[in-house]
C-alpha cells in the first residue's frame, strides 16, 4: 500500500511551522547580514560586518546581557523560594485555603504594563507613598530608581511580585499530584516536618521544579516591560537588559540590520545557556 | 433726511465694526474651544473650512499621546470631521515610537498614515517620504506671519516639508515670588555674599538651585527642590545637554559648527566646552528632587508647574501649566533665556575665550507631514492648515498640556498673553524672552543629519552615565566622541558634512 499521501495531511503543520518559526529566524539571519537602517533602507549585503561590530566593539550589549542573567537568575529563585512556601502552605488544610489561593494569583492576573506603572508611583522618590511611610517611622528617603544598585533591585520586586504566582501555581499543581504512599511511609516511621521535606516533598517536586525553573527562566530572559516602564533603563544604564537594549537599537535608533545581529546572538546564546542550566538542575536536583 | 443718512451710516459701520464679532460667536458656539477669539476669517478658517465637501473619505493621521500634542490632534480633528464631513481616523504613538512608526511603512513604501507627527530633526530621513507643503500653503497669511527661525525649522534646502503647528526652543522658567523676595534677596546676601537674581549664568544658576534645595521656603509645609530638569535617558534629555552646553560651546567668534566641526567633520562633544556643561550638570544632581534623575519630560513639567522647583528649563510647557488658573503658582513665574557663561571654548585657539556668552537653542518642535503616498494629500494639507489656523492656534497656545508654543510673530505680543489671564509683567517678560530668542545671533538649532537618532542617543547614553556615577564627566562625552566617530563612519562623513552644512548656515546666520 501506497502511504504517500499521508504527507499531504502533514503540509498544513509544515506550512504553520514554516511560516511562523523558520521564515523569521532565517528573515532575521539575512537582516542580520544587511546595513539596513534609516539612511540605507535597503537589504543590502555587508556580510559579517555587523557580527564583527558586535564582538569587538559594543561592550554595552555584553554589560546589558551580564545585567539580564543577574536578574533573570535573581529574580527566578526568588520566586522558586517564595513560590514553593506558598505552595506548601495552601497545600496543607488551613482556614481560607481556596481564599488564599485566590488571592497569591491575583498579581499574575494583572497586566504588568499597568502594574509597573503603578509600582513606578509606589517608588517614586518624592512623591510616591513608599518613601513617604518610610520617612513616618524616620527613615531617610531611598533612591528606588535613581541609584544604580538599588534601581536593579526594584526591578527584582517588582517583578517577583508579578511572576512568583505562577511559580505558586506550577508548583501547587505538582504538589496535589503527588503520591499519598511516601508520606504515610514517612509518617509511619515518625519523620519530622523537615525531614518529609526533605527526603520525601522535595525529591518528588524535583522534575516539576526543573520544569517550572526553565519556563521561568526562558520568560524572565526577556525581561522588557518592567524595565521599559520602570526605569528605562536607567539611571545610566545601570538597569538596561538585552531585550531593552535590542529595541532601542531596532526601533529608536532604527538600526535593523544591526538589531537583527543582536537578536540572532542573543537567541543562539540562550538557546545554548538554557540547555545547560536544564542538565545542571537535571544532574543536581533528580538523583537516580 | 440727514437723520436717515446717519443712522444709514452709523447701521453700515456698526456692522462693519461688529459683523466680526457676530460672525466669531456662530463658531464658537458650535465650538467653544475658540470661545476667546472666535472664529478668525482666513483661507482656512472655521467659515472656509465649512464650504469644503470630504464626505465618504477618510484622512488617518499618527500623532502623539495624548495630551501634547495628542489631545489638539484630536480635538481638531474632530472639529474639521464636523466641517468637512470627513472621517479622520487618529492613533496615538508614544513619543519614542513616533520615528519608527513612520518609517517602517515609509520604508516599505506604504502609507498607513497621510499625516505624520514626529519631531523637526526627523526631516533628514522623513523628507524623501514627504510631500512638500503646496504652494497655496506657503503664500498663505497665516504662513506668512511663521517666524523665519521656525520657516527654516521645518524646510530644507528651501523647500518647506512640514507644516508648522508648533515652535519650541528651550529657555529658563523661575518663580518670580522668590527670585524678587527682598527677604530672600537679603537672606541670600547675608549666607552667600552674592546677589540674588534671575541667573545670568549656569553657576549662579547652580548655587542658586543648591542655596534653595530641600527646604520648605514658599511655606506649603512640604519641601521644595532647586531644579527640574529632564535627566531621563531617551526621554529627550540630550536637547537639556545641549542647552547646557551652548553657553560654553558656542563661539561666535568659530563659526562652522557647533557639534561638529564642519571642514573636518570632528565631533565637538567632548571639548571642555561640553565637558565643564557635563560637570555642571552632575553636579545639578544634588539640587533635583528627589528622583529627578529620572525625571522626564511630562516629571519636569508636573514638578516645576506644581510648585516643587525653584528653576526649570525646557519647553514652553512647564512655563504655560504653571500660569493656568488651577496652578499653584499662577502668576508667580517668569520666563529668561538660558543662562550664559563667562567663558566660551574655543576650538581654534584650543583655549577660553573669557567674557559672558549665552546662545539660545532651538531645540526643535513638533513638526507634522504629510507621506508623498498619501491618497488624500489635498484634504490632509487642509486638515494641517485648519490646525494651526490662527483661532485654534491661539486657543492651543494657552493650554499647556497641548504642547502647542509660539511661532508667530503675532505670538510674542503681550495681549495674547493678558488675555487669557496673565500678569502683565510676565507676560512681557514671556514674549520679551521669546523675542530675543529670534533676534539672537548666536543659536543653535537642532542635529538635523542622517542619523540624528543614533547621535542623539549616544550622547544621551554617555551623559545620563556620567549622571549616575558610572563615568567621570571627560570619559563618559569621550566615549559619546567615538560612538559619533563610528556612526560618521558608517553612514558616511561626506552624506552628514552636506545634511549638517544647512544647519550650520542656519547658525551662522547665512540662511
Amino acid at each position: 500500500m501506497n502511504f504517500k499521501h499521508k504527507f499531504v495531511f502533514l503540509f498544513p503543520g509544515l506550512f504553520v511551522l514554516i511560516g511562523i518559526l523558520i521564515f523569521p529566524i532565517i528573515f532575521t539571519i539575512r537582516l542580520s547580514l544587511s546595513g539596513w537602517n534609516s539612511y540605507t533602507p535597503e537589504m543590502n549585503f555587508i556580510g559579517i560586518t555587523n557580527y564583527i561590530r558586535l564582538f569587538t566593539d559594543d561592550p554595552r550589549f555584553w554589560e546589558s546581557f551580564f545585567r539580564l542573567s543577574f536578574l533573570s537568575v535573581t529574580t527566578v529563585i526568588l520566586q522558586y523560594v517564595i513560590g514553593f512556601a506558598l505552595a506548601l502552605m495552601v497545600w496543607r488544610e488551613i482556614k481560607f485555603k481556596r481564599f488564599f489561593r485566590v488571592i497569591f494569583l491575583i498579581p499574575m492576573m494583572t497586566t504588568p504594563v499597568i502594574m509597573t506603572v503603578i509600582w513606578r508611583t509606589f517608588f517614586h522618590e518624592s512623591l510616591g507613598p513608599v518613601n513617604d511611610l518610610l520617612g513616618n517611622i524616620g527613615v531617610k528617603p531611598i533612591l528606588w530608581l535613581s541609584d544604580p544598585v538599588i534601581a536593579k533591585f526594584t526591578v527584582i520586586i517588582v517583578e517577583v511580585w508579578q511572576w512568583t504566582p505562577f511559580m505558586f501555581l506550577l508548583l501547587l499543581a505538582g504538589l496535589l499530584s503527588l503520591p499519598k504512599e511516601p508520606f504515610l511511609a514517612a509518617a509511619i516511621d515518625g519523620a519530622s516536618p523537615f525531614r518529609k521535606f526533605v527526603y520525601v516533598t522535595f525529591p518528588l517536586m524535583a522534575p516539576i521544579s526543573i520544569g517550572a525553573i526553565i519556563i521561568r527562566l526562558i520568560e524572565a530572559s526577556k525581561i522588557m516591560d518592567t524595565v521599559f516602564v520602570l526605569t528605562s533603563g536607567g539611571p545610566g544604564t545601570a538597569t538596561e537588559t538585552s531585550s531593552f537594549y535590542i529595541y532601542i537599537k531596532g526601533l529608536r535608533e532604527f538600526q535593523m540590520g544591526y538589531a537583527a545581529t543582536l537578536s540572532f546572538t542573543y537567541l543562539v546564546i540562550m538557546i545554548i545557556s538554557l540547555t545547560i542550566i536544564a542538565k545542571v538542575l537535571t544532574k543536581l536536583m533528580i538523583k537516580e | 433726511m440727514k437723520t436717515i443718512k446717519t443712522c444709514v451710516t452709523a447701521l453700515i459701520s456698526a456692522l462693519l465694526v461688529f459683523s466680526p464679532v457676530a460672525y466669531a460667536d456662530k463658531w464658537s458656539d458650535q465650538f467653544p474651544h475658540i470661545k476667546t477669539t472666535g472664529d478668525i476669517p482666513g483661507e482656512c478658517s472655521y467659515e472656509s473650512m465649512s464650504k469644503k465637501d470630504y464626505s465618504g473619505k477618510t484622512l488617518k493621521i499618527n500623532t502623539h499621546a495624548v495630551p501634547v500634542m495628542g489631545e489638539p490632534t484630536a480635538l481638531h480633528a474632530e472639529q474639521f470631521a464636523k466641517l468637512t464631513g470627513a472621517k479622520v481616523d487618529v492613533t496615538h504613538t508614544p513619543a519614542g515610537d513616533l520615528y519608527a512608526k513612520a518609517m517602517v511603512p515609509f520604508q516599505a513604501g506604504q502609507a498607513p498614515y497621510d499625516i505624520v507627527f514626529g519631531f523637526s530633526n526627523f526631516i533628514n530621513d522623513w523628507r524623501r517620504y514627504l510631500e512638500p507643503v503646496p504652494k497655496k500653503y506657503v503664500e498663505m497669511k497665516q504662513m506668512q506671519d511663521v517666524t523665519p527661525s521656525h520657516i527654516g525649522v521645518a524646510s530644507w534646502d528651501g523647500v518647506m516639508y512640514q507644516f508648522p503647528v508648533d515652535g519650541d526652543r528651550h529657555y529658563l522658567k523661575y518663580r518670580k515670588d522668590v527670585i524678587d523676595n527682598p527677604e530672600y534677596q537679603k537672606q541670600y546676601k547675608e549666607a552667600t555674599g552674592k546677589e540674588l537674581r534671575v541667573p545670568q549664568t549656569w553657576k549662579e544658576y547652580g548655587e542658586m538651585a543648591a542655596y534653595f534645595n530641600n527646604w520648605d521656603w514658599d511655606g506649603d509645609g512640604e519641601k521644595e527642590y532647586g531644579s527640574a530638569e529632564v535627566m531621563k535617558k531617551d526621554d529627550l534629555m540630550y536637547a537639556a545637554f545641549y542647552s547646557r552646553s551652548a553657553a560654553y560651546s558656542k563661539n561666535p567668534k568659530t563659526p562652522g559648527g557647533f557639534f561638529f566641526d564642519l571642514e573636518t567633520m570632528t565631533p565637538l562633544i567632548n571639548n571642555p566646552g561640553f565637558v565643564e556643561a557635563l560637570t555642571d550638570w552632575v553636579a545639578a544632581t544634588k539640587y533635583v528632587p528627589p528622583g529627578g534623575i529620572n525625571f522626564g519630560l511630562g516629571d519636569e513639567i508636573g514638578s516645576f508647574g506644581g510648585g516643587q522647583t525653584l528653576f526649570s528649563f525646557s519647553w514652553d510647557d512647564a512655563f504655560v501649566a504653571a500660569m493656568q488658573p488651577d496652578s499653584p503658582i499662577n502668576n508667580k513665574v517668569g520666563a529668561a533665556q538660558l543662562p550664559g557663561a563667562m567663558k566660551v571654548w574655543n576650538r581654534k585657539s584650543n583655549s577660553w575665550d573669557e567674557g559672558f556668552n549665552q546662545a539660545p537653542f532651538f531645540v526643535w518642535g513638533w513638526a507634522v507631514g504629510v507621506a508623498k503616498k498619501s491618497k488624500e494629500k489635498e484634504m490632509a494639507f487642509d486638515y494641517l492648515c485648519f490646525f494651526a489656523n490662527e483661532a485654534n492656534h491661539q486657543a492651543d497656545i494657552g493650554i499647556g498640556r497641548f504642547g502647542v508654543n509660539p511661532f508667530r510673530n503675532d505670538d510674542f505680543k503681550a495681549e495674547v498673553w493678558t488675555q487669557i489671564g496673565w500678569d502683565k509683567d510676565i507676560a512681557e517678560s514671556y514674549v520679551d524672552t521669546l523675542a530675543k530668542m529670534e533676534e539672537s545671533k548666536n543659536r543653535v538649532f537642532p542635529l538635523r543629519v542622517p542619523g540624528t537618532f543614533e547621535f542623539n542617543a549616544a550622547l544621551a547614553t554617555a551623559a545620563a552615565k556620567a549622571l549616575a556615577g558610572q563615568l567621570s564627566p571627560q570619559a563618559a562625552l569621550d566615549e559619546a566622541a567615538k560612538q559619533w566617530n563610528d556612526i560618521l563612519n558608517r553612514v558616511g562623513k561626506d552624506n552628514v558634512r552636506k545634511a549638517y552644512s544647512v544647519g550650520v548656515a542656519m547658525e551662522d546666520n547665512k540662511l
